[in-house]
Formats: structure tokens, C-alpha cells, sequence
């Protein structure tokens, strides 16, 4: 139905979409993000065809390169997952920020000395407090919600504000290094609680295996139990899945969990892995970029993987590129965010046909 | 005791004024985009780019209104590109204003960077200079809270009386309600709910940008990095706060305004500065929760919020 006197536009499904209806449009869009890009870099005064080149260069053009963006793809798998997972059962977990930070304070806390274990012990114990740590600090939001209704969009938003303030105080007070000469820095983790190299002398460490476990560990869970079945129900009609007798608010407290606790490894593995210590830069935004991974991926948890290398790559090749061209960083996040918008749209329109009336 | 004397200060209730004013501006915003059916998350980045379109229009040699003008026209732009995406094309609300806050934000720092390159510290501009207002601001605590600020707050105030008499006592103002409410009936009288929806969200954008330039033009006199901090967010928790109705929101953001003036002027006092900075800094946020969570049992929600309408499949 629709208003009587306006023309406007209305969409209409189509029921049996030709191949060129479902990739033309995601093409497009792609292709669109790139003649943005290349506008804005002969704004920057820079030459708009060599950008794209530099940015693939910067970011695969040479061995240091491509694992620089598989180190920068690793925390975007998690945080990826994590809001990949909350969105399919429509819990808008913004809060991946948080989570992760979350994990990272645990890995600090349990790695530093506290515990002596054989590394083989002691790596897994702390990757599974700090999944219990961010599982906990997604689940205030969303009981909040599923208790009283209060909407978890802002409540995870704020936390995220809440809990930067509180990783700072705690590098201030008893998280504080020693040693570090008065900087808002964490102690460094023992031998025994690092994630070691995959190979001896090439700079990538378990951390992203484990990336990659987790994405296939993700999609076993979507597709062969219940709780994918439940959290997918959930996310379609809350409504129809109460009626068909799932149990929605324990649904959504295990999807809390679930997420969470993905986004919390991401906080694991780039200390255990990366960087060794906690600092107040650890991550510059990744719970954020998470949902553009997500989003880009169509919320499937192995195209998480494609999508974080994506948009790793951009990152990692856009520094390179900002280095040689002299165009601002930050025409990588103009990237991604332009990818993002027309991207939904895309996606809709494989599915919807524009009609005017 | 000191808690006695911040209260009675004129200077804490000149600074709660000045606080709540660019959150007046953005949460008038918010409200009458969500009144009409849209949530806006795009509200956290188009308040950095009207902060800094603003700014670098005074700093670029225009008079200050126009300044404020262009941050308008600029939130009003990026309001555009969300009402487009959300309204006709029904995407999801969102992806769409998470995406446009990463949109709006990374345009105004590469914009930055390609204005001043070499810049260390911001250039500062002339500012809004306070204008007392005679007789009125020599009214004792209150006088010059209410009566001795920029041009600016004034325009905030006298917004959202502006903002309410549209709401509930206008044509127009029935016929944007309806849209958030049911928009089925919006359409059965002739109306088009695509333009109701999406010149509020256009309109509320044009009103964040403004909030957004309240820091750079009146609060401050330049523009930083992070300089919005989450005060995009906080509105969106004033307008559940303020049970999408105008004047509790204006309540909400000025009680909200007098906390975070509390906090700064308590971290000063000798029990103050045994407890970490950052407890002080984290109040706003808590704040904005327990708000929510106070607010969650009563608040009306426009019955159509985040519901898109005429979609094809109806």
C-alpha cells in the first residue's frame, strides 16, 4: 500500500534473482568506494590512479606487508565474530571495545607473574578467563535489556567510554609497570603466557590460527546445534521464536556470552601475541571496525575471514600509501565506512527491485 | 561545606548552562528525527563534522553566524545521505547511522589534515563573546546562568520551546508524530510518510551539527580530535531520559550538565584528589545508564521507532 498523490519509490522482492541481479550490485559498490577514494586522494594532490596500487602494494606487495596484515587482520577476525554473532540474533553489541580491553586486562592480570604454569597450561587458562571477562562485560548490557528494556545500542556505546577510562586507572594504579619510567604502561607478560610464533622467524603468532578456529568453531555453532538454531530464530522474529516455544531471553544471554567472548580474544592474543604488554593504545578502534567486518562479511563467520583481510589490508596499505603520496590516513576509514554504506544498499537491491509509483 | 558552596556559585550554574547547551542542540535533534520513526546513530560524527565545519569557516574569514550556518547546511548534508538509506530504501537504522559516524568523523579529520598540515596545536578563532543581558543577568546565582552566555545558548533555549510548540501545536508538528506512531494513518490522510521521515531527519541533523559547533565556537575557540567524546551518545540516552518529550529532555540535559559541572569542581576539592581522575571522568557515562535503566519502565517509545515504512514486501 502506499500514499496517495506523491510519487515515491517502492521496493518490490524478486523472487528468482538472475546471476548478473546478485553480484553486479556488491560490485558496483565496490567499485564506487574506489572512485571515491581516488576523488578524495586528487584532492589530497595526489595522482587519483596510483592510490588503489599503492594501497594493494602497502598491503600484499611484499612478504613484511602481507604479515603485517595478517597481525592486522587477527583482532579484526574476533571482534568481526563477535558482532557478527550478536547481530544475527538482533543484539546490537556496539560494545566490542570494551570486550576486548576486557581480555586484554585479564591476559595482563593472570600473565605477569601471578600464576606459574607450563605455557602449555597457562596460555589456554588465561584465553578462557578473558573470554569469561568480556562474556561478563556484554552480559550487564544485556540483562539491562532483556530486564528491563533498555536499549543496548547506547548502554554498549557507553561502556565502551566507561571502561577505557577504567583500563587507564588501572595502567595508573596497580596495573602500572615498575619499570616503565612513569608511562601509563602495563608490566610484560612472562615467557610461558606469550603466544608463540606459528613459524620461527616469521612475525605472525598463534593468535591468528586461533582467529581462524574460532570463525570455523563459530560456523559449526550457526549451523549444526541448537543455540545457532535459537540465536538465528531469535534475530529473524523474536515473536514467532517465543511462540515456537524458544526460550528468547536465555537465547540472548548465551549469544551475550558467546560474543563477548570473542571480542575479548581479540584483547588475548594481541597482547599474548602482539605486543606483549598493555598499554592505553591497544587497540586504535578495532571493537568498532569489528562491525564493519561483520557487516561486509553478511554476517557469515567465514567470509569474517575475507572481510577482516579486506579490511586490514586497507589500514596496513593506507599507511604505506599515506607515507609515499602524502594523502591523510584517514582516507582509509573514509574507505570503509563509504564500503559499508553502499554495501547495505547493494545487498538490497540484489534482493529488492526499485519501482516508482 | 564545600558541596553548600559549588551550589550556591554562580560560576557552577554558568558552567552547567554551558555544558547543557550543545547537548540541548543535538538532543532536539535526535528527538524529532525519533518522534518521526528514525533512530539516528549517525548523531556522534555529524556533531565532529558540524564542530568543525563550523570553525573552519571562521577560521577561513566568514562572520560567525555563517559559520554556524554551514555547520548547519553540513549536518543537514549528511542527514540527507541517512534519511536516504533509511527511509525510502528501509535499511536498517543501525548499520546505516553507525556507518554514517564513521563516514562523518574520518571526512572531518582527512579534511583537517588537508586544511592544516603542519599545525601542532589548532589555531583558535574569535569566539561567541558572552552577552549579559541587562537588568536579567544581576539577578543573583541565576542572573548569569540564565542571562550572561553566548548568543548561542539562548538559541538553544529558545529552540526547544520552538522545537515544542512545532510538536504540539502545528499541523506539521500532529503530522510527524503520526509518522512515528503509525505512519498507516499518516498515509491514509494524503500524506507522505518517505517526506515527513526524512526531512526530520535532515532538520535534526542541521540541529546536531549546531550542537556540535557550540564546542569549537562558543565553549572553546578551536577544534580537536576527540574534542565531541561521546556527547552524541549521551543525547541519545536524553532523549529515552527525557521520555521523548522536548522540555523533560531540556530538564535532563541541564541536571545531566550539572553533574558533569559537580564532578569537575569536586575532583578540586581535598577529598577529590584522593580518588582517580578517571572515576570522575567515567560519571557522565554511568550517568547516562542508570538514566536509562531509572527510565526504562515509564518511557513512551514512538510506537513506529526503527520500523520502516512502505517497504515492498508489505
Amino acid at each position: 500500500m502506499g500514499s496517495k498523490g506523491n510519487t515515491h519509490l517502492r521496493l518490490e522482492p524478486i523472487s528468482n534473482p538472475t546471476l548478473a541481479r546478485t553480484i553486479l550490485p556488491p560490485l558496483i559498490a565496490l567499485g564506487s568506494t574506489v572512485v571515491i577514494a581516488s576523488l578524495l586522494a586528487m584532492i589530497a594532490g595526489a595522482n587519483p590512479f596510483s592510490v588503489l596500487g599503492l594501497i594493494v602494494k602497502g598491503a600484499f606487495g611484499s612478504k613484511f606487508a602481507a604479515l603485517e596484515t595478517l597481525n592486522r587482520a587477527t583482532p579484526l577476525i574476533f571482534t568481526g565474530l563477535s558482532v557478527a554473532v550478536a547481530f544475527r540474533a538482533k543484539l546490537w553489541n556496539i560494545g566490542a571495545e570494551a570486550q576486548l580491553y576486557a581480555g586484554a586486562v585479564v591476559t595482563v592480570i593472570l600473565g605477569t607473574g601471578a600464576l606459574t604454569l607450563p605455557s602449555i597450561a597457562l596460555v589456554p587458562f588465561i584465553a578462557a578467563c578473558a573470554m569469561i571477562a568480556g562474556a561478563v562485560v556484554l552480559l550487564i548490557p544485556t540483562i539491562l535489556k532483556t530486564r528491563f528494556g533498555v536499549d543496548e545500542v547506547v548502554t554498549t556505546l557507553l561502556f565502551n567510554f566507561i571502561f577505557l577510562l577504567f583500563v587507564s586507572m588501572l595502567l595508573e594504579g596497580p596495573l602500572k609497570d615498575p619499570m616503565g619510567m612513569g608511562w601509563p604502561k602495563s608490566a610484560r607478560l612472562i615467557p610461558e603466557a606469550r603466544l608463540p610464533r606459528i613459524l620461527p622467524g616469521l612475525r605472525l603468532h598463534w593468535g591468528f590460527a586461533l582467529a581462524i578456529l574460532a570463525a570455523i568453531a563459530v560456523w559449526i555453532i550457526q549451523k549444526r546445534t541448537t543455540l545457532g538454531y535459537e540465536m538465528q530464530a531469535v534475530g529473524l522474529n523474536p515473536e514467532a521464536a517465543r511462540f515456537a516455544g524458544i526460550p528468547v531471553r536465555a537465547a540472548l544471554i548465551k549469544t551475550a556470552l558467546l560474543s563477548g567472548g570473542l571480542a575479548a580474544l581479540a584483547g588475548f592474543s594481541e597482547v599474548a601475541g602482539l605486543k606483549g604488554s598493555l598499554t592505553l593504545d591497544l587497540s586504535p578502534g578495532f571493537g568498532y571496525t569489528g562491525i564493519i567486518v561483520a557487516m561486509l562479511a553478511l554476517l557469515n563467520p567465514l567470509a569474517v575471514i575475507a572481510a577482516a583481510l579486506f579490511v586490514a589490508g586497507i589500514f596496513v596499505g593506507a599507511d604505506s600509501m599515506s607515507r609515499a603520496a602524502g594523502v591523510p590516513t584517514y582516507l582509509a576509514d573514509i574507505m570503509l565506512a563509504t564500503a559499508l554504506l553502499l554495501m547495505v544498499l547493494a545487498i538490497l537491491l540484489t534482493r529488492f527491485r526499485i519501482r516508482r509509483e | 561545606m564545600d558541596l553548600i558552596d559549588i551550589l550556591l556559585s554562580a560560576s557552577f550554574w554558568t558552567a552547567t548552562i554551558r555544558i547543557a547547551s550543545p547537548l540541548i542542540f543535538a538532543t532536539m535533534g535526535e528527538l524529532i528525527c525519533e518522534r518521526a520513526g528514525v533512530l539516528n546513530l549517525g548523531i556522534e560524527g555529524i556533531m565532529v563534522a558540524g564542530a568543525f565545519a563550523g570553525w573552519m569557516a571562521v577560521y577561513s574569514g566568514t562572520g560567525l553566524w555563517t559559520g554556524v550556518a554551514i555547520a548547519m547546511l553540513v549536518g543537514m548534508a549528511f542527514g540527507l545521505l541517512h534519511s536516504l538509506l533509511t527511509v525510502p530504501f528501509g535499511l536498517s537504522q543501525h548499520v546505516v547511522g553507525l556507518g554514517l559516524t564513521l563516514l562523518a568523523t574520518s571526512l572531518t579529520y582527512f579534511s583537517y589534515r588537508l586544511a592544516l598540515p603542519q599545525v601542532t596545536s589548532p589555531p583558535k578563532i574569535e569566539a561567541f563573546e558572552v552577552l549579559p543581558i541587562p537588568v536579567l543577568s544581576d539577578i543573583p546565582i541565576i542572573g548569569p546562568a540564565l542571562f550572561a552566555q553566548t548568543p548561542l545558548t539562548y538559541l538553544a533555549f529558545a529552540l526547544v520551546l520552538a522545537v515544542s510548540i512545532t510538536l504540539y501545536r502545528t499541523p506539521l508538528g500532529l503530522a510527524l508524530r503520526a509518522a512515528g506512531e503509525n505512519p498507516a494513518a499518516v498515509a491514509a490522510q494524503g500524506l507522505s510518510v518517505t517526506a515527513l521521515r526524512m526531512g526530520a531527519v535532515i532538520v535534526g541533523s542541521g540541529l546536531m551539527a549546531v550542537g556540535g559547533a557550540f564546542l569549537t565556537m562558543s565553549a572553546f575557540d578551536s577544534f580537536f580530535f576527540e574534542m565531541v567524546n561521546g556527547r552524541g551518545w549521551i543525547c541519545i540516552a536524553l532523549v529515552v531520559f527525557g521520555a521523548w518529550k522536548p522540555g523533560k529532555a531540556l530538564m535532563g540535559a541541564v541536571l545531566f550538565a550539572a553533574f558533569d559541572a559537580l564532578q569537575i569542581r569536586i575532583q578540586q576539592t581535598p577529598i577529590g584528589a584522593n580518588i582517580p581522575y578517571q572515576v570522575f571522568l567515567m560519571m557522565p557515562y554511568f550517568l547516562s545508564i542508570v538514566a536509562l535503566v531509572a527510565m526504562s519502565r515509564r518511557a513512551e517509545v514512538p510506537a513506529a521507532l526503527m520500523v520502516p515504512f512502505n517497504k515492498g514486501e508489505r
